[in-house]
């Protein structure tokens, strides 16, 4: 079986931040081709985890997509609440990844 | 006719105008002979109480510091500045304060400069014709914008593209500084690019990495400097610590964006699926590739209007026996507000609960950890300040006071670090314009006005 690996552990940054003030996105960058692979072929994030991580129907996700020059993976959401505005825990959307950094993946060594 | 340029040579000091200029490595930057210096000032991310309610970003005293640094170089060694989204909003009255301040240290100094000040606030009822037009749209996950909703803004601004600032430059061709107002980000060193010739997906990439400053680099910091060539453009922060590599450069690619590599500005879309991102030295990188796809020409409106006055109250819980009833004891205290103020429709009431959820509310993953401590922040919103901080009050002494089971601790419930107990925060806002509008001429909602002093 192969060992399961914390994706904190995996992944080079792994960040959230406000795409303007209505949508939070999360960057999952790998330091290199090999790792983005690797975890492209894992198939563990995916829409459902993150609809159920964020709370949120699937279709409601904006974008879920790789960027291969860049050995990275991006995911778009919307705000849960008016940036700035009554209520706001988290304006510039920055720590809003944290549900993603105990995501397990397997990772076995070459 | 404009004659194309062998290279264009681009500094920009830092990321976010007011933030500091690291000075050394600007100057080193200036020894580097860039053709232009570009700065941005804009963002909306630090909220809408700057378009709200006419705040800046920065005090003026933080921009007037790096004013008069720019401008030294501007003067002595005949290097263009070019600043936009002046004050953070962009809003016309803080191009002209932007505008007051260079005039200010020029009379100083006795500095002489042509400048151009391009302005962005739009006029509402050339949006509400837009809307009827069906020209407007959002940008983004929010609900269509109405004629009641643009009147409700105190300011609406759009995001200029490059168009505004190469109408100046070859209006006025010794132009020594551009103070726009709201612009696209990457607009100034865009621009320069474009006027001067270069391609038009390898300018807005360029100036996509560039206005975050040496962000991009590794370890992140302030001071880039930008080179276009005919077929790419190379990074490299004057600070020899800070090295451009080409994973941090392609992972700033993808920054605060909603698509990794699609790119939505005015008029078109910047893609980047064909980028090669190339180590070229052990501190600099050469970007290809970067291709722009023009699209129906729209600018993004910008707006916020004030929705209340807020009351904080900043309480520390230590005691276990409190502590493992948190989420029932504040329910009560809810209700007991509700029932003092009796129409639970005209505020707000929100519990802050930090050492639980704080920072993530209902999408914290971790429901097992039973703190040691927490803080509660009770923050109401009603439509005075009077009005919120009497709930604020009620809110602050239940919770103080109010019983809950197994109580040993009668003295107080809670542990106030701050006077006055109740804090008031003044007007609260929110962005309720965040739309694409169609426009027919790129320039005709930016008017510019030129200056000499």
């Amino acid at each position: 079986m192969a060992k399961m690996v914390a994706l904190k552990d995996i992944a080079k940054v792994l960040r959230s931040k406000n795409s303007g003030p209505f949508e939070v996105t999360i960057d999952i960058v790998f330091k290199n081709n090999d790792d983005y692979k690797k975890f492209m072929n894992s198939g563990v994030v995916t829409t459902e985890l993150i609809a159920k991580l964020y709370k949120l129907p699937q279709e409601k996700i904006l974008t879920f997509c790789g960027f291969e020059a860049a050995n990275a993976f991006k995911i778009t959401i919307p705000r849960r609440r008016n940036q700035g505005s009554i209520g706001e825990t988290d304006m510039h959307a920055a720590q809003q990844h944290a549900p993603l950094l105990s995501i397990m993946i397997p990772w076995d060594k070459e | 006719m404009i004659l194309k340029k062998k290279e264009v040579r681009v500094l920009t000091p830092l990321g976010m105008m007011g933030y500091g200029i690291p000075e050394k490595w600007y100057h080193k930057g200036v020894e580097w002979k860039p053709d232009v210096i570009t700065v941005d000032a804009g963002s909306t991310d630090s909220g809408p109480q700057k378009l709200g309610l006419g705040a800046m970003t920065c005090s003026r005293e933080a921009y007037y510091k790096e004013f008069e640094l720019l401008l030294d170089t501007c003067y002595n060694k005949k290097i263009p500045v070019f600043i936009s989204s002046a004050g953070g909003d962009g809003t016309n009255a803080h191009v002209d304060i932007f505008l007051d301040i260079v005039k200010e240290i020029a009379g100083k100094k006795g500095y002489h400069f042509k400048i151009a000040a391009i302005y962005s606030d739009i006029d509402k009822e050339y949006i509400k014709k837009k809307i009827r037009q069906g020209k407007v749209a959002p940008c983004g996950p929010l609900e269509n914008l109405t004629e009641e909703e643009v009147d409700l803004a105190s300011n609406i601004v759009a995001q200029m593209g490059s168009e505004p600032f190469i109408k100046a430059m070859k209006e006025c061709k010794d132009l020594d500084i551009i103070i726009s107002g709201r612009s696209y980000d990457p607009a100034p060193t865009a621009a320069y690019a474009i006027y001067h010739g270069f391609d038009l997906g390898l300018s807005w990439h360029m100036g996509k990495i560039m206005e975050c400053g040496a962000l991009c680099a590794e370890p992140a910091g302030r001071n880039i400097f930008g080179i276009m060539h005919e077929d790419g453009f190379t990074l490299e922060a004057p600070n020899p610590a800070e090295k451009c590599k080409s994973y941090s450069v392609a992972a700033h690619t993808l920054y605060e964006k909603a698509h990794p590599y699609l790119l939505p500005g005015p008029g078109g879309v910047l893609d980047l699926s064909g980028c090669n991102f190339e180590q070229i030295s052990d501190s600099a990188v050469k970007v290809s590739g970067s291709k722009f796809v023009p699209k129906t020409y729209t600018v993004k409106l910008e707006g916020a209007k004030p929705v209340g006055f807020r009351t904080i109250c900043v309480a520390g819980i230590r005691d276990p026996i409190l502590i493992g009833q948190i989420d029932s004891y504040l329910e009560h205290i809810r209700e007991r507000v509700d029932e003092f103020v009796g129409d639970p429709k005209s505020y707000e009431l929100i519990f802050h609960v930090y050492g639980r959820d704080g920072v993530m509310g209902e999408c914290e993953p971790d429901t097992e950890t039973v703190p040691k401590e927490l803080c509660v922040i009770i923050e109401v919103a009603a439509a005075t300040q009077n009005q919120a901080n009497m709930i604020c009050n009620k809110a602050r002494t239940e919770l103080l006071h109010y019983p809950y089971e197994g109580r040993i601790a009668t003295g107080g419930n809670c542990g106030f670090p701050f006077t006055p107990l109740e804090i008031p925060l003044g007007e609260v806002c929110k962005f309720n314009v965040y739309h694409i509008m169609e426009i027919d001429d790129p320039t005709e909602v930016f008017p510019i006005k030129y200056l000499e002093v």
